[in-house]
């Protein structure tokens, strides 16, 4: 067991390396430089070449490419992401400030998720090829099918504008005193946008791996032992059933984290997609790196954690 | 349903090695045709490309308006006898737009899917057929493409490259691969050490030979799902890259483009003709897309229980 997960983090580190040097190149590949891109050229013009020159100096540009990538690693070591080329701001402020709402966002998308596909996908599996059965598939493959952008302003059209049920963005009702209830009523539609999108595949998985589990021998031991059908469907088969789940969460992290981009820019949500589309705009390289490099790395982290949980959990894994 | 027909007979138990057909019997293809049919769900999928693809193709036959002139007195319009769908906020007509997006749109996912169907065979053949190195190279490789979510890596690129439609295709189609390599992969690696292979290996057989005529064909049907659901992932890819402004820029029309204004509230209450439709379209076209996809599924792997 230890040595399955020394070997599984040991291929992860080139990965990591791997990360840190593929965002540095793409990122350098841009034309232009910082500097040229920070000014206007009339600003540039005035404060002539020599200006021009000094700061690329001092923003350490005019290192070799391997040089600087060495000095940007080592700054990463240090909790230094570096500083926007917009506001100055650092960024690891920046990306602080954003994540939390961001985190908020997913994990609720991923609650969503779950509470649909779960009981949809038990309940498909065990009425296998019947009407029901075949509606779940349409209905999902319909889910994923429908862009998350559009089904958004479908929601945002319906229930905040034609019904005036939800509010149409934002984290919280601005100059209000800060409720549960309002954080809830803002978070409730794009979380559930976001959430729908993964919950057909999360949907397949369950319903094939019930299929599989309520197959196997042990769940016929508990029939012919008398149990009930509830007992032998929710104390043996579901529970056995949900363990690929663990994986398969850790497969939708980076679906989920892409999607947030797209659904923060719809609702105004002011998190690491918004500020991801911002510095795209804004060619704001530096935060581009930054917001690459961490998501990359979180999605490293949890396969990893999702690898090691699966074999802790389900004992029939071989380690070899 | 050319990419159907072009599955060579063995192809059809690919992903079931277990029970592979060793008879290229000619009567197998038409089976894989025949279960395509009987799939209704595919059939319905079939019809819906089958016209939009026409619409796109035959654009200024079916739109008889312009879908770059812009007239004044149509600024905003509602829909009309003259103006099916109205006009956008420039005075175009937008369903003259929707038409023309479909050529967009579907030439994208077409052009996406093919460049990064084409790397992934090509480097998952070698990660496959050859292992060592060559494979741990190649797959960390993969590793380190996937470890970014593909949306943030794609408009980190297109940013840098500047937002247009062949920047998206190649985009979307140089950071595609893995998936695609890897199920090619671990095709070659099972079928490598069955019998025939090692057969061909005995008589001689060139490497190239080995998997080019015998490997891939066996292969292929696991490939032409993923490419065909591929398809429809790359079309929501540009929609949702052109909603940002990050993919193809007006005044070509896409249907991703032609949703970017619906981001006013106003334009979203109270004009919902420019909105609905380009969204219905893509859903439209994605949907018969994933449906083709499953009935393929379905045809190429009779041995696969759902």
């Amino acid at each position: 067991m230890g040595q399955y997960i020394l070997r599984r983090l040991a291929i992860s580190i080139p990965v990591l390396i791997g990360i840190t040097l593929a965002t540095y190149i793409i990122v350098n590949l841009a034309p232009g430089d910082p500097v040229t891109a920070l000014i206007s050229p009339e600003a540039a013009a005035s404060l002539g070449p020599d200006w021009v020159a000094q700061q690329r100096e001092q923003l350490g540009l005019n290192k070799p490419l391997p040089v600087r990538y060495v000095l940007w690693i080592k700054e990463i070591g240090r909790g230094n992401l570096g500083y926007s080329a917009q506001d100055r701001q650092p960024i690891a402020k920046k990306i602080r400030e954003r994540l939390w709402p961001t985190l908020r966002l997913m994990g609720m998308a991923l609650l969503i998720a779950l509470l649909i596909s779960v009981p949809v996908g038990v309940v498909s599996a065990l009425r296998q090829y019947s009407v029901l059965d075949y509606v779940v598939t349409i209905s999902g493959f319909a889910a994923i099918s429908i862009p998350s952008f559009f089904l958004g302003l479908v929601g945002i059209y319906l229930f905040s504008l034609k019904l005036g049920w939800l509010p149409t963005s934002g984290l919280a009702t601005v100059g209000k005193p800060h409720t549960l209830g309002d954080s809830l009523r803002h978070l409730i539609l794009p979380a559930f946008v976001l959430g729908l999108a993964q919950a057909a595949p999360l949907i397949r998985y369950v319903r094939s791996s019930m299929l599989e589990v309520i197959r196997q021998d042990y769940i016929n031991v508990a029939r012919a032992k008398g149990l009930r059908e509830r007992a032998v469907i929710y104390r043996h088969a579901l529970r056995n059933a949900l363990i690929p789940l663990v994986t398969v969460v850790a497969l939708i992290l980076p679906l989920l984290l892409g999607g947030t981009v797209i659904i923060e820019q719809i609702f105004q949500w002011p998190g690491m997609g918004t500020l991801a589309i911002t510095a795209v705009k804004g060619r704001d390289y530096p935060v581009i790196m930054a917001i690459n490099l961490i998501t990359a790395v979180m999605i490293l982290v949890s396969n990893l954690i999702a690898d090691i949980l699966y074999a802790v959990i389900d004992p029939r894994i071989k380690y070899a | 349903m050319s990419s159907a027909s072009q599955a060579t007979p063995g192809s059809v138990t690919a992903s079931s090695p277990t029970v592979l057909a060793t008879a290229a019997a000619p009567r197998r293809r038409s089976g894989v045709w025949q279960r395509f049919r009987r799939h209704r769900v595919a059939m319905v999928g079939m019809v819906i490309l089958v016209i939009l693809t026409i619409s796109a193709v035959g654009a200024p036959v079916v739109a008889r308006n312009d879908p770059y002139h812009t007239t004044l007195s149509l600024i905003r319009k509602p829909p009309s006898s003259a103006h099916w769908l109205g006009g956008d906020s420039s005075g175009r007509d937008v369903f003259a737009r929707l038409i023309y997006a479909g050529r967009v749109s579907l030439s994208v996912g077409l052009v996406a899917v093919s460049i990064y169907t084409l790397i992934g065979l090509l480097l998952g053949a070698l990660a496959g057929y050859y292992g060592g190195w060559v494979d741990s190279v190649i797959m960390r490789f993969a590793d380190i493409i996937l470890a970014f979510p593909s949306l943030i890596i794609i408009i980190t690129v297109v940013s840098i490259l500047g937002p247009s439609i062949y920047n998206v295709m190649l985009v979307i189609g140089l950071l595609g691969w893995p998936p695609m390599a890897r199920i090619l992969r671990s095709l070659f690696l099972t079928l490598r050490e069955r019998d025939f292979i090692i057969a061909s290996r005995t008589v001689g057989a060139p490497n190239s030979r080995i998997i080019l005529k015998h490997l891939l064909p066996n292969a292929l049907a696991p490939v032409i799902v993923a490419a065909t659901f591929g398809i429809a992932q790359a079309i929501l890819l540009e929609a949702g890259l052109s909603f940002l402004g990050l993919g193809v820029q007006p005044p070509t029309a896409s249907w991703g483009n032609m949703l970017t204004d619906a981001q006013s509230l106003t334009v979203l209450e109270s004009l919902p003709w420019l909105w609905i439709p380009p969204g219905v379209m893509i859903a439209l076209a994605v949907l018969s897309i994933n449906f083709i996809g499953d009935g393929l599924r379905d045809a190429l792997d009779p041995y696969l229980l759902r």
